[in-house]
């Protein structure tokens, strides 16, 4: 199985919607990979830029009701392309959530006081996510700072995951 | 469809369910894939380099050219290529192109794709709009959309049904779309987070199947996977050209029709997650400020916003009762001199009833440009994208920033409240304007 996360960005505001994760006048491209210099553009927010924080990211720390707004897939798509594999969010709208696990994406929720403390531990400092699907943990280091937390998948999420896609599970299963 | 009792989603799960993996969500029979241009090209493109280049069934799939038609520019021009050529070689009668073309989720219950019971999907959030008809409808990514196409199914997490009672009754300057925006300030954009909104109440009972869909449409606006209202003799009449002895003839009487319909109603004694109660009598128009769509104040309490464009149209409000209400409001009128006016009737039908109803002549005679049937400017893609800096007043169903073109700002507003703010040149009423209610 594929590794998950990597350098953490975050994204400190609830209701990310998905046009402010590739704006709609980007959907006229028909390739994943088009949509790379694009991601996250019109998202505004106090200390963050997009041209220079998306790079070399791997990993998203963000609040409530990521990715509400339209169905397009383009959004995980968009994080897909710049290497982000993994979100954590306090919430996720429903069709983003299922449109990252349908990817072999991850969309995981935590409690929003986890969600609060990682932010008040780790905001503003050089953070690095590691994910260990099968034990259900989450690590986040930075600067001699370390947290572990614990995260469920339920077992069709795993085994979306493991299939690479709601695509190949069906195929063979439908 | 015995045992214990259920909501009208639960019926609908309980008749598709095809497969529970692991016991945890639920994949149902399909009975209808919509699919357009700007979702599905990459579904299609990914089945062919896999190899899998099929479709489950040619008769369920409608296809439409929607989001940017006329095709803009050579990008926009291979999107609707991509669809038309795949809906040929598959065989798929039912694909609408420039000239026949008309915003989705408006021209398919036109056609009399939906039906009650009916489970469909679609790559795109406002599929719900469906869901008027008594039908699970819901919006999905593009990989959904791609095994919905392949073979008609997809998975969902178990129903879970939330009951929104809209009681009392609308004042006369209020319509849906204020209904709506209600709903969503009460519960908050992410309040029916996999939830089915069931709308029920003399309020939706009064609606036109118009009016349903706009309530419908925007229950994604508050995170519902499908909004949803109990088929009624409304529903029948509506459905009555598909369904009567001049369409399938599947029903002799619209009684009998009503009478199978009620199969699909929740039981009165079905058990909801939460029930929200909205007294709708006290309902004022209303209009968004700021970048989300929960965030709703009375027009009359808003401080005077002057606006650049007023855009009239879109699966929520681009139905032949939308432009009715602007043209009430704006007959023997102009729009202010600073105030772009852009009109979009959502398919040829609506466009032919209003030029028969003189209404198209009303909007051009006010100073409103009239666009040929497309999504278009809602989602800022073409015809009537905002600059930097531009506000608009618009009855489409999302106000995120930049939503119609980067740095704009959209106060979303039903067709009367657009009408009366083009004339004004700010946000206003009808009312305020000193413009009677009808009748």
């Amino acid at each position: 199985m594929k590794q998950f996360g990597g350098p953490l960005l975050f994204l400190n505001r609830s209701d990310i919607n998905t046009d402010e994760i590739i704006p709609a006048k980007y959907l006229t491209e028909i390739s994943k990979e088009a949509l790379k210099p694009y991601c996250l553009e019109d998202l505004k927010l106090p200390d963050f830029n997009p041209k220079t924080d998306v790079p070399g990211k791997a990993a998203i720390l963000t609040r409530a009701n990521f990715g509400c707004g339209s169905s397009r897939e383009h959004a995980p798509w968009a994080l897909e392309v710049n290497g982000i594999n993994v979100v954590v969010a306090e919430s996720f709208a429903r069709i983003f959530r299922q449109n990252m696990y349908n990817c072999g994406l991850l969309a995981i929720d935590l409690p929003a006081d986890t969600i609060e403390d990682l932010f008040k531990t780790f905001y503003g400092k050089p953070t690095t996510l590691q994910v260990d699907i099968e034990q259900g943990h989450l690590t986040f280091l930075s600067e001699g700072l370390v947290k572990e937390v614990l995260f469920t998948l339920t077992d069709f999420e795993r085994a979306l995951v493991k299939a690479g896609g709601w695509v190949q599970f069906a195929a063979e299963r439908y | 469809m015995s045992g214990q009792p259920k909501t009208l989603v639960e019926k609908i799960f309980d008749t598709h369910l095809i497969d529970k993996p692991f016991g945890q969500a639920w994949v149902l029979r399909l009975d209808m894939v919509f699919c357009h241009e700007i979702t599905t090209p990459v579904a299609i493109n990914d089945l062919v380099s896999r190899g899998m280049d099929r479709v489950f069934d040619p008769t369920r799939i409608k296809a439409v050219i929607d989001h940017v038609t006329p095709a803009k520019d050579s990008k926009t021009a291979l999107q609707g290529k991509i669809l038309r050529d795949w809906a040929r070689r598959h065989g798929i009668k039912d694909f609408f192109d420039v000239g026949r073309n008309g915003v989705c989720h408006a021209l398919f219950p036109e056609k009399g794709f939906v039906r009650p019971g009916y489970t469909i999907i679609m790559g795109d959030s406002h599929t719900c709009t469906h869901g008027a008809f008594g039908a699970f409808a819901a919006g999905v990514g593009t990989t959904d959309l791609e095994v919905g196409i392949l073979k008609g199914v997809c998975a969902f997490k178990p129903p879970r049904t939330m009951r929104i009672n809209l009681n009392g009754k609308l004042a006369p300057d209020v319509s849906a779309k204020d209904v709506i925006l209600t709903v969503i300030t009460t519960i908050g954009v992410a309040g029916a987070t996999d939830r089915v909104m069931e709308f029920r109440g003399p309020v939706v009972d009064a609606l036109s199947m118009e009016g349903r869909m706009t309530l419908c449409n925007m229950a994604v606006e508050a995170g519902a996977t499908s909004g949803i209202c109990m088929p009624d003799m409304t529903t029948v009449e509506y459905l009555w050209p598909f369904i009567g002895p001049e369409g399938e003839a599947r029903y002799g009487t619209k009684e009998e029709a009503l009478e199978d319909f009620k199969k699909w109603w929740s039981d009165p004694d079905a058990s909801y997650e939460s029930v929200i109660d909205i007294d709708c009598s006290t309902i004022r128009p209303l209009s968004t400020v700021g970048y989300k769509p929960d965030q709703v104040v009375p027009i009359e309490k808003m401080e005077k916003i002057w606006v650049d464009q007023v855009y009239i149209g879109s699966c929520t409000n681009g139905r032949i009762e939308d432009l009715r209400e602007a043209a009430r409001v704006l007959k023997g009128r102009k729009i202010a001199d600073t105030v772009r006016g852009i009109v979009s009737p959502a398919t040829p039908a609506v466009y032919a009833q209003a030029l028969q109803e003189g209404i198209i002549q009303i909007f051009m005679d006010a100073g409103f440009c009239v666009t040929n049937p497309t999504c278009g400017a809602c989602l800022g893609m073409s015809n009537g994208v905002l600059a930097e800096g531009e506000v608009c007043a618009s009855t489409t169903n999302r106000n995120f920033y930049g939503r119609m073109g980067k740095g704009g700002m959209v106060h979303l507003m039903s067709p009367a409240n657009a009408a009366a703010t083009a004339i004004a040149g700010y946000i206003t009423t009808p009312e305020a304007l000193g413009i009677a209610p009808e009748a």
